[in-house]
């Protein structure tokens, strides 16, 4: 007989036998794990007791990344969610039952998970991810996403690269980010100011369908060509000074009768009311088989990651189910010009009651950037721009006035000029 | 987990960011500070410290158009450049392309917009239509059929419709540079 050894229990599995499968990776390194692997207790110490993860999304994708990770041991799990259960969620987002409708996502999927896994402690928060600062999301070592919205991906990219600080290594938050459109779905890891952020790859991103707007004003042909006849062009000439709420029963229902009336003219099948907010919602059908695609792969970076058993996905996971089933992965990389990750930080020190223009002068003087002609502003304050000529007249005031009335020490300008391929980021240091 | 911190270190080139002004922001600094000098278009920011909102003027030198002023409004959302920023037409005007609630149909606005292309893009498109309006894509069918047909009777009521005339029962906005 071989020379056993038991794997021993940190913490108290929840069930006999609970981790057997998960340690049999955490126990032993396989032939692709790091040299750095601290296998048995520190790693199932460090992911049972220590490892803090947010998950952003309580949805499709939300709640089979829920479950997933606390099966897998998770036991510190804090999830975010701003939406409310619907009625139609409940074919895939599982952790919800009919007499949950109406109620917070959040609150519901963390009960749910802690009340079928005992030893997870999943802390909800019903809110916007923008209520929190970069004190809240400092707290966690991980974050996973699995939004439907680019703009609260941007944000959350954008939040996670600007919490880097070199001096701290604890402030790097690698991203993991699933995404799916009905067949299609993707997975990647950002490691903030180190692989290719989410904002580098925007360009990528798949297209929701537009039509020419000429079609939709002359030559309809399709159901969906009729609805957008009536919210892009109808509503707004209809109620010039009210804005369409797409959530709102009443109005979607509006623009139904309208597009039904219009395709009627048009002889048009197919306009319905489902289709009606499917289209002014761009609603694309969730399939709970990518959802769960997708969700796995996040899940097992999460694992990977926090763990060092093997290496972490580099960095772009893409899936296409439309025609059988295609994966491809690649690494994605990062833009210098991207405005979140891409671009330079330099240090400027300058003298108190230097004007705007010397500090302008001493930076185009800079052997190192080869700055011609730049555009600074502070936090979103224009300080001067080269234009167009209306604000290039409205800040030229700013160039007689001292740095000390303009910024303060420690500021950080973006600094943008046709010369520069990317924004340069200028933190000043005032002297006396 | 401290595996990824080492990583950090063997990158040298790796950079501290602090983007405390969305990336929207600072692409439309960009794209602003970077329009070209156009001797027929101008912006104007009737809130200077708002760059999401601005009209822009075109008075085109030559064309079917030549000796009239023309507003649109830009609004930009914080989700630029991921989406296009959304332009009208401020008077009611009488173009192929331009439907009397001040729609435009230009397709970098909507079906071909990425975010590679900028605002100067759109200036240059929008420029173009007043030099070239499209038969093809029409949003004022009547304009635009009458333009296919008979080019001469176009450019009268044209005309006709910048001195504030009526055309076909409908009447257009005084749009003339010169009062
Ligand atoms: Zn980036």
């Amino acid at each position: 007989m071989g020379d056993i050894s038991l794997p021993a229990p940190v913490p108290a599995p929840a069930w006999p036998d609970r981790f057997q499968h998960v340690d049999t990776l955490l126990d032993a390194p396989g032939p692709s794990t790091d040299p750095d692997f601290v296998r048995g207790d520190v790693v199932k110490e460090f992911l049972r007791n220590q490892c803090k993860i947010l998950v952003i999304g309580a949805g499709g994708l939300g709640c089979e990344i829920l479950a997933n990770l606390a099966l897998m041991g998770f036991a510190d799990i804090h999830v975010i969610d701003m939406d409310t259960i619907d009625i139609s969620n409940l074919n895939r987002q599982f952790l919800f039952r009919p007499k949950d409708v109406g109620k917070p996502k959040a609150i519901v999927a963390a009960e749910f998970v802690m009340s079928r896994v005992p030893g997870t402690k999943v802390t909800p928060y019903f809110g916007k991810i923008q209520d929190k600062d970069e004190s809240y999301y400092m707290q966690f070592n991980l974050v996973i996403c699995g939004l439907d919205s680019v703009e609260a991906r941007r944000w959350m990219n954008a939040t996670l690269v600007g919490m880097v600080d070199p001096e701290n290594p604890e402030s790097l938050k690698p991203m993991i980010d699933g995404g799916t459109e009905g067949f299609k779905g993707q997975a990647r890891v950002i490691i903030p100011t180190i692989s290719s952020c989410y904002e580098c790859s925007l360009d990528m991103l798949n297209k929701q369908t537009v039509f020419p707007i000429c079609t939709i004003a002359n030559t309809p042909r399709l159901p969906e060509h009729c609805i957008e006849w009536a919210s892009v062009l109808e509503w707004p000439r209809v109620f010039p000074d009210k804005k369409m709420d797409t959530d709102d029963p009443d109005d979607i229902q509006w623009l139904y009768e309208r597009a039904s009336a219009r395709a009627h003219e048009f002889k048009i099948e197919g306009v319905t009311w489902s289709l009606t907010q499917g289209v002014v919602k761009n609603i694309i059908p969730a399939i709970a088989s990518t959802n769960a695609i997708i969700a796995a792969s996040c899940c097992t970076e999460a694992f990977k990651l926090a763990t060092s058993c093997a290496p972490a996905l580099n960095n772009y996971f893409m899936l296409i189910g439309t025609e059988g089933i295609y994966s491809y992965t690649f690494e994605h990389e990062r833009r210098p010009e991207c405005p979140v990750c891409g671009g330079e930080t330099i240090d400027m020190p300058v003298k108190k009651e230097w004007t705007l223009e010397r500090l302008i002068e001493a930076l185009t003087e800079r052997q190192d950037i080869q700055v011609k002609k730049p555009s600074l502003s502070a936090g979103g304050r224009s300080l001067y721009l080269q234009a167009p000529p209306q604000l290039e007249k409205r800040t030229r005031p700013n160039l007689e006035k001292k740095l000390s009335e303009l910024v303060e020490d420690g500021d950080e300008l973006t600094v943008t000029a046709s010369s520069l391929p990317f924004n340069l980021t200028l933190r000043v240091l005032l002297k006396d | 987990m401290l595996k990824i911190w080492s990583m950090k270190k063997n990158e040298e080139t790796a950079a501290k960011k602090k983007p405390k002004v969305s990336a929207a922001q600072i692409r439309l600094q960009k794209d602003l500070t970077e329009l070209e000098e156009f001797k027929t278009m101008t912006t104007d920011f009737p809130d200077p410290a708002d760059l999401l909102h601005f009209n822009l003027i075109i008075t085109p030198d030559e064309g079917f158009y030549k000796g009239g002023k023309f507003l649109f409004s830009f609004n930009i959302s914080t989700n630029y450049p991921h989406e296009p920023p959304k332009v009208k037409c401020m008077q009611k005007i009488y173009h192929p392309n331009v439907d009397t609630e001040g729609n435009v149909c230009l397709n970098i606005l909507r079906e071909d917009w990425k975010p590679v292309l900028n605002l100067n893009a759109i200036l240059v498109g929008l420029q173009f239509l007043f030099l070239e309006p499209n038969a093809e894509d029409p949003l004022n069918k009547e304009a635009a059929e009458e333009l296919r047909r008979d080019r001469e009777a176009f450019a009268k009521n044209a005309s006709l419709s910048m001195r504030g005339g009526t055309i076909r029962g409908q009447t257009y906005e005084r749009v003339l540079a010169t009062p």
